[in-house]
């Protein structure tokens, strides 16, 4: 009896003691729920491939940081929705010097970043100085990607720079001067990372505090939780152990107001998970989703929208490790031995397109007359013969642990090449190695003989394409090792550099055509239309051919 | 026994350091790395080049580990490069592990809730219906692959019947706060038991899933610890005395098949870690086993460190604990070697 009393005693002491210690450790864990309640226009939950790397859009150069941060800055041109066209943002107009040196913009007045500070011509010209005066690890191009790929240099003087100088003239003027005339601009100004963001932010969390450390960077108090622009949506917190970045509807925006209350952005990595998590209305939709899902997505009522394709899929073709490679007659001779129209048809996703030059016909520059490559074995042995090449053995190069959406199935992709060059004669060597595992490595320093490879537009410039694969000889195509490589990028140098629309236009297409006869340096395959998805309760989201979707438009039919 | 302990420490150091090498000399030696994840298809011979320098990659591989060590004694194990670009990844680590613990808790309360009650009913009924349909599931448990089970689950519980959130940890724009990183504890802690009950809702389907293979593994070992210890002469002897059934029960036979029991548990949850991998992929749960997962995917070279020396060293400091206190019993072992 003694000894049960005794453990009951003892029970209820563990009780007791179990339960102080409840009561003290909730003493000391407050909630910090905000008890203010907001009027609701409704949340969207937006499934994202993966964490974003920092909210400084100056420091980024992934899409999913940008599927972010376009929604919390904007800059001073901005992109029609729906479309690749230039349309004014945070500048009403602008106007250049006839030598397209002295850019003029009038900004919108009476706008306010989300810590309360005025947006003036004072505010772009720290934003430009900021940018151009990077240095360290800030000016490595793993940070400052598109500065360095349309600026070109920083204020060290190390390599030459676009960017001269930025003068506030009033309030509401700014003046930018540049080194050279490019076409690209002011276009290129419509990237996220030309974002407008708050000087005063930037200063109060040492926006530029971004230092190497161990095999990555580590980023500033600013960008990692006070991201200041002037966007629709206010930055409100980013949950990392949940996984999720919330943004709230910024009341004080300076035009037509979002419509949703909260904006979240979930991470979910694994492909199949973001869609079951949309298939169960756990999020609204995602972006990407495979093409191989896409019948089924619809066919369970989502609103799956197709994009028109600002991208290319192309067969690199790297003259350094086979001579054969070298001669013009074998290179076209793999373009008559691939099925292109048969690719795109069987592998391509729907409303896919066989591409004839180096990017989208809606890009200015596009030549109608190229020389075309139709599908003809025979012309292609015929051409191996005259070449003394009937016995051509290539290395085919394919990338595995990745999809793009120019290249949404690599592997399937690779088969089907595969299959018509040996139909053509030509023997195949199949070398796979992961994306990320030596793949994109061993490419871009011209190592691969023939591999997949492509590119997703950033804006509406030949430059963007055609200036990124071939503007200098030291690529993964190897042109240097070629007589006309110097020719090429000297070409494109030069039509970038001419200020007469009808002058430029007329020498990108020159280039697009000897690109396609006489050079032939990789072979384009299509243009690929990347997809996003929806539950159809959203309204609204207009689809951008560069991937660049704002929610501010969108609303969810449940909240009306 | 405090020579017998430094000694140890020494040694675990020993361990952890072979294994810092070793590991480091094999990501190194693995294709692609940070350069790769940071610039992806956007990156040319010359920005790779100079990022390569940027990083320090370029240094001999020992200047390298020597960097990395020195970084790594203050707790800097670098920065993540793909799962949480730009993140700590020490800070990364410490922000998933709790996720991470809290699904292996909460799959080790399922399993021993479930698995030790069926286990001695079915040895109980040892031959009947019972025992030999939890014995056929028991093997099914073992068998089914946690990745097939997780997705099943999810499929029928979360996407059919919408019973369940198909994953993460908790409902996204759910206001809650963080404390300990356990989720459902916090809720609780805060009272915020919105919270508390939509993490427990987040939890429960992949700690089913994970709960699996330790569910079916303690069943058995239940079932035939309790058989053995019923024929047993205590047991006899303590029917004979004509012993209330829920004594014996209790006192002579449940006690008693509990050792083996509890053994199992702590190698179960030790195992806990590799099914981990694939139940957090499946359900997005933002746990170190996804973060090693997605890791390998994006050669995320810091994360891979420190998420498997840090498995390492909890394994190693088990040892330890254990290798110490059975010295503290056993005087013998702690003399080891001192005679020739």
């Amino acid at each position: 009896m003694l000894h049960l009393r005794v453990t009951r005693m003892r029970r209820t002491v563990l009780i007791g003691l179990a339960g102080a210690l409840a009561v003290s450790l909730s003493a000391c864990a407050e909630s910090q729920r905000d008890s203010g309640g907001g009027q609701d226009g409704g949340t969207l939950v937006f499934g994202a491939t993966g964490a974003p790397s920092n909210f400084d859009p100056f420091y980024a150069s992934d899409g999913e940081t940008f599927r972010v941060t376009r929604q919390l800055y904007e800059n001073l041109v901005g992109i029609k929705p729906g479309t690749a066209e230039l349309e004014p943002e945070l500048a009403t107009e602008w106007e250049s010097t006839p030598d397209g040196k002295t850019w003029t913009f009038t900004l919108k007045e009476g706008v306010k970043f989300h810590d309360g500070t005025d947006f003036n011509a004072d505010a772009v010209c720290k934003n430009f100085e900021r940018m151009y005066n990077q240095t360290g690890a800030g000016a490595t191009a793993a940070l400052s990607y598109y500065w360095i790929e349309n600026f070109g240099g920083f204020a060290d003087g190390k390599n030459p720079s676009l960017y001269k100088s930025c003068t506030a003239e009033n309030p509401t003027t700014v003046k930018l001067e540049l080194t050279r005339f490019t076409a690209g601009f002011p276009t290129m100004l419509s990237q996220d990372s030309f974002a407008m963001q708050s000087p005063a932010a930037m200063d109060k969390y040492k926006a530029n505090d971004v230092k190497a450390q161990g095999d990555s960077f580590v980023f500033s108090e600013y960008a990692r939780s006070h991201p200041t622009g002037t966007g629709p949506f206010k930055f409100v917190s980013y949950d990392e152990a949940n996984g999720t970045i919330e943004l709230q509807r910024n009341d004080d925006y300076h035009g037509e107001k979002a419509k949703l209350s909260k904006l979240i952005f979930r991470v979910i990595e694994d492909e199949t998970a973001r869609k079951q998590a949309l298939e169960a209305g756990d999020i609204d939709g995602y972006d990407f989703p495979a093409p191989a899902d896409w019948d089924a997505l619809k066919s369970s009522g989502n609103n799956l929208m197709i994009r028109d394709p600002f991208n290319i899929l192309y067969l690199g073709i790297t003259q350094k490790n086979n001579p054969a490679l070298k001669d013009l007659r074998v290179r076209q001779a793999l373009a008559y031995a691939i099925d292109r129209q048969s690719l795109v048809t069987s592998v391509m996703p729907e409303k896919a397109e066989v591409a004839k030059q180096f990017y989208p016909s809606t890009v200015d520059g596009y030549a109608d007359d190229v020389q075309e490559y139709p599908y003809d074995p025979d012309k292609a042995k015929q051409l191996l013969r005259q070449a003394g090449h009937e016995n051509l053995t290539v290395e085919l190069w394919w990338p595995s642990q990745v999809t793009r959406p120019y290249m949404p199935n690599p592997q399937a992709i690779f088969g089907a090449i595969k299959e018509d060059l040996e139909q053509a004669g030509i023997k195949v060597k199949p070398i796979s190695k992961p994306w990320a595992g030596g793949y994109l490595d061993q490419v871009e320093v011209a190592d691969a003989q023939l591999f997949l490879l492509g590119w997703t537009g950033d804006y509406n410039s030949p430059d963007n394409f055609i200036g990124t694969f071939f503007g200098t000889t030291e690529n993964q195509f190897w042109t240097s090792g070629s007589p006309w490589g110097d020719e090429l990028a000297k070409a494109i140098d030069e039509a970038d550099a001419t200020v007469d629309d009808a002058e430029r236009e007329a020498k990108y297409q020159e280039i697009n055509r000897k690109l396609m006869s006489e050079y032939l340096p990789a072979i384009p395959l299509s243009h690929s239309p990347p997809a996003i998805v929806v539950s159809p309760e959203v309204q609204g989201l207009v689809p951008s051919p560069l991937t660049k979707e704002e929610f501010a438009p969108v609303s969810m039919s449940s909240s009306e | 026994m405090l020579r017998y302990t430094i000694r140890r420490v020494l040694q675990l150091a020993l361990v952890v350091l072979v294994l810092s090498v070793l590991l480091f000399a094999w990501l190194r030696a693995l294709p692609g790395g940070p350069v790769s994840a940071l610039l992806g298809d956007r990156g040319t011979a010359e920005s790779r080049a100079q990022l390569r320098e940027a990083l320090g990659l370029d240094d001999p591989i020992f200047v390298q580990y020597f960097a990395f060590l020195g970084r790594a004694l203050t707790g800097d194990f670098g920065t993540s490069t793909g799962v949480s670009p730009g993140k700590p990844a020490m800070e990364l680590f410490l922000e998933r592990f709790p996720a991470t613990i809290e699904l292996s808790i909460a799959a080790i309360v399922i399993a021993l809730i479930g698995a030790i009650p069926l286990g001695y009913l079915a040895a109980r009924r040892r031959g009947g219906w019972f025992d030999n349909a939890s014995v056929v599931g028991s093997m099914i448990g073992i068998s089914i692959p946690i990745f097939f089970l997780a997705f099943l689950l999810k499929y029928l519980l979360a996407i059919k019947l919408g019973w369940l959130p198909t994953g993460g940890r908790q409902s996204a724009g759910l206001d809650a706060t963080r404390v300990t990183g356990f989720f459902v504890l916090d809720g609780l802690l805060t009272r915020e038991w919105d919270a508390s009950l939509d993490a427990l809702r987040h939890l429960l389907l992949p700690a089913l899933a994970l709960s699996s293979i330790p569910f079916a593994v303690i069943f058995r070992i239940t079932r035939a610890s309790v058989l053995d210890v019923m024929d047993e002469d205590y047991v006899r002897t303590a029917r004979s005395k004509g012993l209330a059934k829920r004594i014996v029960r209790d006192r002579h036979i449940l006690r008693n098949a509990m050792l083996p029991v509890v053994t199992t548990v702590g190698l179960q949850t030790g195992a806990l870690l590799s099914g981990a991998v694939l139940t957090e992929t499946v359900f997005s749960w933002q746990g170190v086993g996804q973060a090693l997962a997605v890791g390998f995917e994006r050669k995320d070279f810091p994360v891979l460190q420190v998420v498997i020396i840090a498995a390492a060293m909890a394994y190693v400091l088990v040892n330890l604990i254990v290798d110490l206190s059975y010295a503290a019993i056993d005087p013998r072992i702690r003399t080891a070697g001192k005679v020739g």
